[in-house]
């Protein structure tokens, strides 16, 4: 369903990422791994329109979204998480969730302003979607906590949560494991093995964890230096010579 | 339709016709004699103009600092057009409100795409741009200022203005579009990753603010009588702003607190000669570095805050609705 080819971005005179070609298939789990600045995040930046590509196309259910600007790849239903979480802090846990529905709304300004009946269905739908969804992730009861007040593996999972309320059909994860436990990290491979049964998608995931990546990835691509120097199975990635030299350096 | 007559909301009407009695009983029995009723009006204007600059500034996150260049153009459009054109009040106050909005439109257009200062520093430059395009407009009376504004606005009318623009921006806060407007405050990249339009929003929240800085206005010039162009310079688009800072960025509660004390502040000072100036400043300083984030912070006051300290009483609907 996404096909990426010859993806290519370049910031001043320094070429980030050069003719990357990825294909995501329907409810696949692939994982992007490489060394830290090998431009995994720029790529996930390219998918998502917060960089436009200087070369290369992105297709997505046979339309092309490169250069697209993030609120419309969204509603192109693509979703993401980030690095470093970004999550409303300040807002609460359901009011985050709330957001994801913006784009799909049916009502107007005017019809907030004077609480027209159409308002208050629609709102209480968002409600109740958000809370049902907040349920299946164990947080309904954490719902009017504000974001920051979460500890910092909850607000992980709330930023997936977040994401998924957008209705995705391809989720962008981006190292969903930085800074938990290898429990946590187990937990979450089970939640995102979970996830894509539940929801019918697709998941690209960014991960240093090879525990992680190794199990649950269908497909693994490798970059350094922004090229992709391998891809396939996680079998056949963790014999690839080139991956082990990427990762530990070359045999003197 | 069916927590439309909810307690809370009975609570809310009652508690406003209540506030609007007691004070209308007070000016009509001659307790508050017309120099208080006319600070009493002048802070209801003032209401409007800090929850309205809360919406852009403390809810969408976005410095304004030409919230007076708006007022002067509502004040301006609508006494031209009352005085000259004898159109009816508010009419009047209505069409200044729409150039307001028209003139906003045109300033957040190239300059809300952008992130950073660029906007606070645009209408910067537009407040003052306005005072003195009007300054140079003989029609208005140039700098002398502009006389004869038929005099319209009174408690009642101020009151019932200011209730319906709060009642305005409160739902438009509460709803799909405020959600997105305080999620660009909250996080811009994350909230266009989810969805949300950022500059639509932004705009959205800055035209709704520069109508009701308008409709503050054209209140305010049939009010006074007399505006003039030095009434709307940068010093009072950053009294609107203290008056948003101090009830907290993102409270509208709050707002309407400091809009009212910070307004009444001076007056009651007045007995105190020279050291008013030290008393206010002052106020303001201890509130910065005990309260840096206002009064209120983000909080609004509710029922549920006198229901909270009450024991085994936890509510739960707190945000809601």
């Amino acid at each position: 369903m996404l096909d990426v080819q010859n993806l290519s971005i370049v910031f001043g005179g320094l070429k980030a990422v050069s003719d990357f070609n990825l294909t995501i298939n329907e409810k696949e789990i692939v994982g992007l791994i490489g060394p830290n600045g090998a431009g995994k995040t720029t790529v996930f930046n390219m998918l998502t329109g917060v960089y436009t590509p200087t070369e290369g196309t992105i297709s997505y259910l046979g339309e092309k979204i490169q250069g697209l600007k993030p609120y419309n790849i969204t509603k192109k239903k693509i979703a993401r998480t980030f690095q470093n979480i970004r999550l409303f802090s300040n807002l609460t846990v359901l009011d985050n969730v709330k957001v994801s529905f913006n784009y799909r709304i049916n009502y107007s300004l005017f019809d907030s302003i004077f609480r027209t009946p159409k308002f208050r269905k629609t709102e209480a739908e968002i409600i109740e979607k958000s809370v049902e969804l907040l349920k299946v992730f164990s947080l309904d009861t954490k719902k009017y906590e504000l974001a920051s007040n979460l500890p910092y593996g909850e607000q992980r999972k709330l930023e997936i949560v977040r994401a998924l309320a957008a209705e995705p059909s391809l989720l962008l994860l981006d190292e969903p494991a930085a800074g938990m436990n290898p429990q946590e990290t187990v937990e979450l491979m089970e939640l995102i093995n979970w996830i894509k049964d539940k929801f019918h998608i697709s998941i690209l995931l960014i991960e240093h964890d090879m525990k992680l990546v190794m199990g649950i990835c269908d497909k693994i691509a490798v970059l350094d230096y922004g090229k992709k120097i391998a891809e396939g199975t996680p079998e056949e990635i963790k014999n690839n010579p080139k991956v082990i030299e990427a990762y530990l350096g070359e045999e003197a | 339709m069916k927590n439309f007559f909810n307690k809370k909301t009975i609570t809310i009407i009652l508690g406003v016709l209540i506030t609007y009695a007691v004070l209308f009983g007070l000016i009509s029995a001659n307790v508050i004699n017309s120099y208080y009723k006319g600070i009493i009006t002048f802070s209801l204007i003032n209401i409007i103009l800090a929850v309205s600059l809360n919406l852009i500034v403390g809810f969408t996150g976005q410095l304004c600092l030409g919230h007076a260049g708006f007022m002067s153009i509502g004040a301006y459009v609508s006494a031209l057009i009352s005085q000259k054109a004898g159109m009816p009040f508010v009419v009047s106050i209505f069409i200044g409100a729409i150039v307001a909005c028209i003139f906003a439109a045109l300033i957040g257009y190239p300059t809300l795409k952008l992130t950073g200062d660029y906007f606070a520093i645009t209408t910067l430059a537009f407040g003052e741009i306005i005072r003195i395009i009007i300054m140079n407009i003989n029609v208005v009376g140039g700098a002398r200022g502009f006389t004869g504004i038929p005099i319209k606005t009174t408690f009642t009318v101020a009151f019932v203005f200011m209730v319906i623009s709060i009642i305005v921006i409160k739902n438009v806060i509460n709803s799909s579009q405020g959600r997105a407007m305080l999620s660009v405050r909250e996080n811009e990249i994350a909230a266009e990753s989810m969805g949300i339009n950022a500059f639509k929003y932004k705009m959205m929240a800055f035209v709704i603010a520069a109508f009701f800085a308008g409709l503050a206005g054209g209140l305010y010039a049939h009010y006074a009588g007399y505006i003039k162009p030095d009434s709307f310079d940068f010093n009072k688009s950053i009294d609107y702003l203290t008056f948003v800072v101090f009830g907290g960025m993102g409270s509208l509660s709050g707002s309407v607190i400091a809009a009212t004390v910070l307004t009444f502040l001076p007056e009651l000072l007045r007995g105190m000669g020279d050291f008013r100036m030290v008393i206010y400043p002052l106020a303001l300083i201890l509130l910065m570095i005990f309260r840096p984030e206002g009064l209120l912070g983000d909080k609004e006051v509710s029922l549920n805050i006198i229901k909270n300290i009450l024991p085994d009483k936890k509510s739960k609907d707190r945000k809601e609705a």
